[in-house]
Order: C-alpha cells, then sequence, then structure tokens
C-alpha cells in the first residue's frame, strides 16, 4: 500500500501578508495585493503593476530576525520567513529524531544583488560577499542552515512550476521511505532581471490581470515564498500533529511544444491533471474545486482552460485563478496556491477569480466570480505551469480516519 | 517499495576531452597551459537543427548534443535516424544558462532597461536545456531541473532511480550541463576559486597556488531498469551529504551506504575522486582515504575537466567506461591498479559542503 502524506504545517509570505493569518485575512477579505513598485528600482516602476511584499531588505532581515549584516539575497529572507512559519507550525524543533529533508524551488534566486552589483562583481572585491548568493542553492542553504536541516537537501528550477515540483518530490521521498519529514516549496522575490524579460516578451498587464476573461492582456507579477510541512504515517504517529490536509495525488509532463508557449490544446496540463488523477485512483467528478495556474496571458488560459474542458467534459468543476490576488509568483506560486487551495478546504470557501467579467469564447466554463463561502470541499486541484512546457498538478484532499 | 537494479546503458560526454568517441577512451589526453577548461566541439552542427542553431545558447547545444549521442549509444533510435523518446528526462545544473542569463544582464543595465529583446531571457532559466531536449526528442514525460551546487547532477540521478524503483517509468535519460563563461570565471576568481597563473592541467595536483581549474561540461547517462549488451554498470545508488562536522560523520555515513548495498569499505575496487589541486580542499579526499579506503586503488579526473557544480557527471562517465572496458586510464590512476573491478565508488565534494558519493557495480 502506498504511504499517505500529511500536510502538518504551512508558512506564507506574499503581497497578500506576512504569514498564514494575514493572507488569509486579505483573501477574505477579496482584497487584492497588487499595486505600484515601491522597494525594485527600475525605469517600468510607474508603468507596472505587481504583487510586492511591502518590505526593503532591511525589513525583510527584521521580519527574519537575522543580522542584516550578513549578505543575504532577498529571495533567500523570503524563503527564511515562510519556510520558519510552516517549521514551528509542524513543530519540527519539538520532534527531532524524524528523517527531515528541504526541497525548495527558485529561478532568479538572489539575482536582485546582480541587479545591483553586477558591475562591482565585474570590476572590484567591494561586493564578493554577495557573489555566491546569487545561484538557486543559496537561499536553500540558507534555509537550512537556519532551520538546521541535515539530512536530504536540494533545489529544484523548473520555472513557474518549480515549487509544485518540489511538493511532488517531497511526496515521492516519503512514499520511497527516504525520508518521513519534508519541508517542501519556493521562494521567488521580484527582481530587476526578471520583470524587465517578461516586458521584453511583452505578456505583461499594466492594469489589474483578468485570467479566463475574454478581454485579458497577460500577467501581473509578484513575490513571495510558501513552505508546506508534509509528515509520513510514521512521523505523524511520533509527532502527534493534526493533519490539516494530505497531498493525494501529482502529475508532471511536459509539453514538448514550445519553450515559452503552451499548446493550443493544452496537452501537458491535459497529461498532468490525468496523472495525477490516476496516481489517487480519482475520477475528474471527485474535484470539487480547481485553482488554476490561470496567468492572464492569452495563450495560457486558453490552453489551460481547453486542457480542463477535454479532462472534465461537460461538468466542469468551480474553478478559479488566485493570481489577481498575489500575482504571478513565477517559481513560488506552486506553493503558494498550494496553501490557498488548501485554506479554501480548510475555511469551507473558494476564492473568486477577481477581475473577471466576459468568458473567453472559445471555452464554455466562467471561473468564480465572487468569494463562496460554505462551500464543503473534500477534493482540490492546483496546477503550475512553467517555461519549457513543464507542467504540473498537485491534488489535495480532506484528511479523514487517519 | 522494492529496489529494481538500475543499469547504465548509454552514455554521452561532451567535455573538454575527446569523449563523444567512445573507441577512443582517453588514450591520448589532452592537457593544456591554462586555468580553465573547455569543451571541445565534437560536431555541435550534426546534432542540432539549422534553424535553431545561431540562437541557441552554448550550454543548451552542449546538452542537447550530450543527450543524443547517449540516445544513439543506447540505441534509442529508429530505422530513420530519429530518436525513440525517453520516458523522463532529468537535469542538474549548478549555474543553468549563464551565458545567456548574462547577455541578458549586460543588456538591461547597459541600455539602462531599454530596447530588450527576450531571446536570451527566454533562454536563461535553468530547465531550457531539459526542455530543449523534450522538445527534439518530443518527449512528453517527467521533465526535473535541479539547481542545487554540487548536489545539482546527484539529486538528478536521485530522482530517476527513486521513479524507476517506483515503477512511474523504465528508463530516463539524466545529465549534469554547466558553461563556462569569461564572466562567470572572472567573477568566481575573485573568491580564490581558481589558480591565477596557468599551470600545465597534467600536474594539477603538484601545483602550490590556491584554487583549482574552471572547467565546464555535459555529460548524459541513459538508465533503463533491463540490462543489455550494451550495459555499462549497474547504478547501485547516490549518497549526499551536507557540510559534515568531520571526517568521522563522513565515514560513518559512506559505511552505512555500502553496507545498505551489501558491500564494506573492503569491496571498493576503485575510488575515484574528485580531487581539484587546491590543497585546503583537497584535504577532506586524503583524510577519509586515510580513514576508510587506505589500501583501495585510487583514481582522479579533475585535470581532464576542471572544477564545476555537475563535475560528477564527467565521473559517472569515467566510471562507467572503466568498468565496461576494465581498463584504468593512465592519467586517471594515482595508485595501484586492480585486477578486476567490480565496485567503483565515486566521491567528489563542491567547495567542501556538498559532499556526494555515486556507486556503481559490474552489470
Amino acid at each position: 500500500m502506498s504511504q499517505r502524506i500529511f500536510i502538518t504545517g504551512t508558512g506564507i509570505i506574499s503581497c497578500l501578508g506576512n504569514n498564514l493569518q494575514e493572507n488569509l485575512a486579505s483573501l477574505l477579505s477579496t482584497k487584492s495585493g497588487l499595486g505600484k513598485i515601491h522597494y525594485i528600482k527600475t525605469i517600468l516602476k510607474d508603468e507596472l503593476l505587481v504583487g510586492e511584499v511591502p518590505f526593503d531588505l532591511d525589513g525583510l532581515f527584521d521580519l527574519a530576525h537575522i543580522n542584516p549584516s550578513d549578505a543575504y539575497s532577498r529571495n533567500a529572507l523570503l524563503g527564511i520567513i515562510a519556510a520558519k512559519e510552516a517549521y514551528d507550525h509542524a513543530r519540527v524543533l519539538e520532534n527531532p529524531g524524524i528523517e527531515t529533508g528541504l526541497i525548495s524551488a527558485t529561478t532568479v534566486g538572489g539575482m536582485d544583488r546582480c541587479d545591483l552589483y553586477y558591475h562591482d562583481f565585474l570590476t572590484n572585491d567591494s561586493r564578493n560577499s554577495y557573489i555566491d548568493v546569487y545561484d538557486c542553492a543559496d537561499s536553500t542553504e540558507k534555509i537550512a542552515s537556519i532551520l538546521k536541516i541535515k539530512g536530504f537537501i536540494t533545489t529544484i528550477s523548473t520555472a513557474c512550476s518549480s515549487a509544485a515540483n518540489a511538493l511532488m518530490l517531497g511526496a515521492r521521498m516519503i512514499q520511497t521511505g527516504h525520508l518521513d519529514r519534508v519541508i517542501a516549496g519556493g521562494c521567488e522575490a521580484l527582481t530587476k532581471f526578471h520583470l524587465n524579460g517578461f516586458n521584453a516578451l511583452k505578456i505583461l498587464d499594466k492594469s489589474p490581470c483578468k485570467p479566463f476573461d475574454r478581454h485579458r492582456a497577460g500577467i501581473n507579477l509578484g513575490e513571495g515564498a510558501a513552505y508546506l510541512v508534509l509528515e509520513s504515517e510514521s512521523a505523524l504517529k511520533k509527532t502527534g500533529n493534526q493533519p490539516i490536509c494530505e497531498l493525494a495525488g501529482w502529475g508532471n509532463a511536459c509539453e514538448a511544444f514550445h519553450q515559452t508557449a503552451s499548446s493550443p490544446d493544452g496537452i501537458g496540463a491535459l497529461l498532468a491533471m490525468k496523472k495525477a488523477l490516476d496516481l489517487c485512483g480519482m475520477k475528474p467528478e471527485s474535484i470539487d474545486y480547481i485553482n488554476a495556474h490561470g496567468t492572464g496571458t492569452d495563450n495560457n488560459d486558453l490552453s489551460e482552460g481547453r486542457a480542463i474542458e477535454t479532462l472534465f467534459g461537460s461538468s466542469i468543476p468551480k474553478i478559479s485563478s488566485t493570481k489577481p490576488f498575489t500575482g504571478h509568483t513565477t517559481s513560488a506560486a506552486g506553493s503558494i496556491e498550494a496553501i490557498l487551495s488548501i485554506l479554501c478546504i480548510q475555511q469551507r470557501v473558494i476564492w473568486p477569480n477577481l477581475n473577471f467579467e466576459v468568458p473567453i469564447n472559445e471555452l464554455h466554463f466562467s471561473p468564480v466570480k465572487t468569494l463562496i463561502n460554505n462551500a464543503n470541499l473534500n477534493v482540490v486541484m492546483s496546477n503550475s505551469f512553467g517555461f519549457g512546457g513543464n507542467d504540473t498538478s498537485l491534488i489535495f484532499k480532506k484528511t479523514s480516519n487517519i | 517499495m522494492t529496489n529494481k537494479h538500475i543499469y547504465i546503458n548509454g552514455l554521452g560526454n561532451v567535455s573538454p576531452q575527446k569523449t563523444t568517441d567512445s573507441g577512443h577512451f582517453l588514450q591520448e589526453p589532452f592537457f593544456f597551459e591554462t586555468n580553465q577548461l573547455k569543451c571541445i566541439d565534437p560536431g555541435f552542427k550534426q546534432y542540432i537543427p539549422s534553424d535553431l542553431f545561431r540562437r541557441m545558447g552554448r550550454i543548451i547545444k552542449m546538452g542537447i548534443t550530450a543527450a543524443k549521442i547517449c540516445l544513439q549509444d543506447a540505441k534509442q533510435c529508429n530505422p530513420d535516424g530519429t530518436f525513440l523518446s525517453p520516458d523522463a528526462i532529468v537535469t542538474g545544473t549548478g549555474l543553468g544558462c549563464i551565458e545567456d542569463t548574462e547577455k541578458f544582464l549586460t543588456n538591461m543595465i547597459r541600455n539602462k532597461e531599454e530596447f530588450l529583446t527576450p531571446t536570451s531571457f527566454i533562454q536563461s532559466t535553468h530547465n531550457t536545456v531539459a526542455g530543449q531536449i523534450a522538445l527534439l526528442l518530443k518527449c512528453h514525460g517527467h521533465n526535473f531541473t535541479f539547481v542545487h551546487r554540487g548536489f545539482s547532477f546527484e539529486s538528478a540521478l536521485l530522482d530517476a532511480i527513486t521513479q524507476i524503483n517506483m515503477e512511474e517509468f523504465s528508463n530516463a535519460l539524466v545529465g549534469g550541463t554547466d558553461e563556462l563563461t569569461q564572466n562567470s570565471f572572472a567573477i568566481t576568481s575573485r573568491l580564490g576559486h581558481w589558480k591565477r597563473k596557468p599551470i600545465n592541467t597534467q600536474d594539477l595536483l603538484l601545483d602550490r597556488q590556491r584554487g583549482s581549474i574552471a572547467g565546464e561540461g555535459a555529460s548524459f547517462v541513459f538508465l533503463e531498469n533491463t540490462k543489455n549488451s550494451g550495459t555499462y554498470a549497474e547504478l547501485k545508488g547516490v549518497l549526499m551529504v551536507l557540510n559534515p562536522s568531520s571526517t568521522c560523520e563522513l565515514s560513518e555515513k559512506v559505511k552505512a551506504f555500502l553496507e545498505l548495498h551489501n558491500l564494506s569499505e573492503r569491496n571498493v575496487d576503485l575510488l575515484l575522486l574528485g580531487l581539484n589541486g587546491d590543497s585546503m580542499k583537497d584535504r577532506v579526499y586524503h583524510e577519509l582515504v586515510e580513514k576508510c579506503f587506505q589500501n583501495t586503488s585510487l583514481g582522479f579526473f579533475k585535470h581532464l575537466c576542471g572544477e564545476y557544480q555537475t563535475v560528477s557527471s564527467f565521473a559517472l562517465w569515467l566510471a562507467s567506461m572503466i568498468m565496461k572496458t576494465q581498463n584504468i586510464p593512465t592519467p586517471v590512476r594515482l595508485n595501484h591498479v586492480p585486477e578486476k573491478i567490480r565496485h567503483i565508488l565515486i566521491y567528489n565534494h563542491y567547495q567542501a559542503i556538498n559532499h556526494s558519493f555515486i556507486l556503481i557495480s559490474h552489470p
């Protein structure tokens, strides 16, 4: 029999708030976190709308309880804040002696320091302590060091599906008996580098994004971090934690269609969702809610929408994209949205797809427009798709009979 | 879950040596006067569609070429020359597509964020190599990229091993890729990673300067759950140790790892060490040998390929070739040569933080 994967802790920081409670409060008040850029020096400052965590680097040092004289990237600080919350929530420290790993995800990594110091890196020694802060592994090793994780650690980068893939690997490491407890998730800080990259791709919307709307015009980028603590059944017996819910299914597939665009029929998305359902032996009708990738680009929403119609036929579950709340947090999106999906089960709510007005011509469904209360949700699906056609779907279910 | 046998059935290695020609196993190794080693162009144009060639970053060319050579070697081709799609593609990279990243970053800084084109940004994401390989092979299977310094390739191997064991797939194309650029060399030189003056790479372990020689490469293995006449070795397992507090901790973990595979230190016929010529960093290799492998045959390889985050993928190519040919090329040898080679252990560390062991056995 395959191992069950219990979620026993969550931690999140986003433009909606610095911790789980603040994020929940913003979501319940249906207040978007999008706004103008305040903390990144860029000529796009007044042009773009983003989901920025409202602190400068010093503010994040404070939140993370770290000495600001040390070399940290914005990314690592976001990661530490969220991972520490999840770690405390699952009472990891009080329950030693359980084989624990850390699987984190990021893509832009410590690029914020490169934005500022690249010229110094090339010409003088004044910023040498920031050189090692650049790569993707830096934030993971810093989190591991602060949380004193000595077991398996690694970092995944598959663009915007990265954090979902970290959760998937974490679940598999428990199933195969490599680990009993895993802290998994992702972090991504806004940088001048990827703001300009997405801007050059001409897929950023200058007004609030409108996923699944006929007049959608692109993405608002966001930043943040989110981590979940996964425990095996035997770890759960030791910790005595009350599981929040279970990670029941996961699937990853590659579109093999185009480096950045999704295929018109959403073959990758369809395969990922199918694999996730197959893995937990569920039928499409078991899904009560889909937290869609729904970026607000022409291409993604049509492609994802078609894949969903192919899989679910005429009985499409309640669906929404929460990116109008948080912005597209790229490598962190998978774990941020995993937590938002889990909150739906816990709080018996469905988050609205803000800014939606008119359905897409080619599609036959509309997302949820206003907050739904008293929703009885047992199983929810969360989608994350990335550059390179890297598509991942996760399924969370309410825990019954432990 | 029962552990399946996993075999290395194909190799593809683009490196600073002539490693793409399997008939030529380091018979005439190249040595240079340098402190950085770059890959030889094994004829990238043969492997990459001409419409893509011009805009494609060098690491992507290296990765695709190594991947295709690996699939050819594993006989994963149709009669018309097209490739069979593997069940999964898993890669590891330390810095990813650093050349394209630098290109976009430099343009952005120089042009003050104006007049930017997206090509180098698109190609800058770390999963570009795995994504492009999937695109060319039309592979819809599992596609992961690990980006954790000296654990990048090791994590990719572990991911593939785990899923083959879970029977999620029966084969996987697994590789490590890293490229060296002038800027990344200059920047990491500030941290004392590289020897200041060029050396004869043959004398890597004799040179007294601080640091090592920088390198790069793209090396893939084709893993399968069945063996055939072309099998190189059985891949037994991978161990990663983060920042061990002492050689004792390290040796205990290695012993436990070997025990898990019903082996002891004495069963290791060849230990390939990641010695890189930086005496500070090399000390731990000598300490582990002193503690556990005093009578073991030893080999090294970084004078052939340089130091980089996914260098263990070069080492796995080397170990697999040694296993199949039962021949340890002269430049690799550090001491006596064993009579028969049944088990090879690779021990590498990156900056003394990420320590890894890869174990292969005679199939």
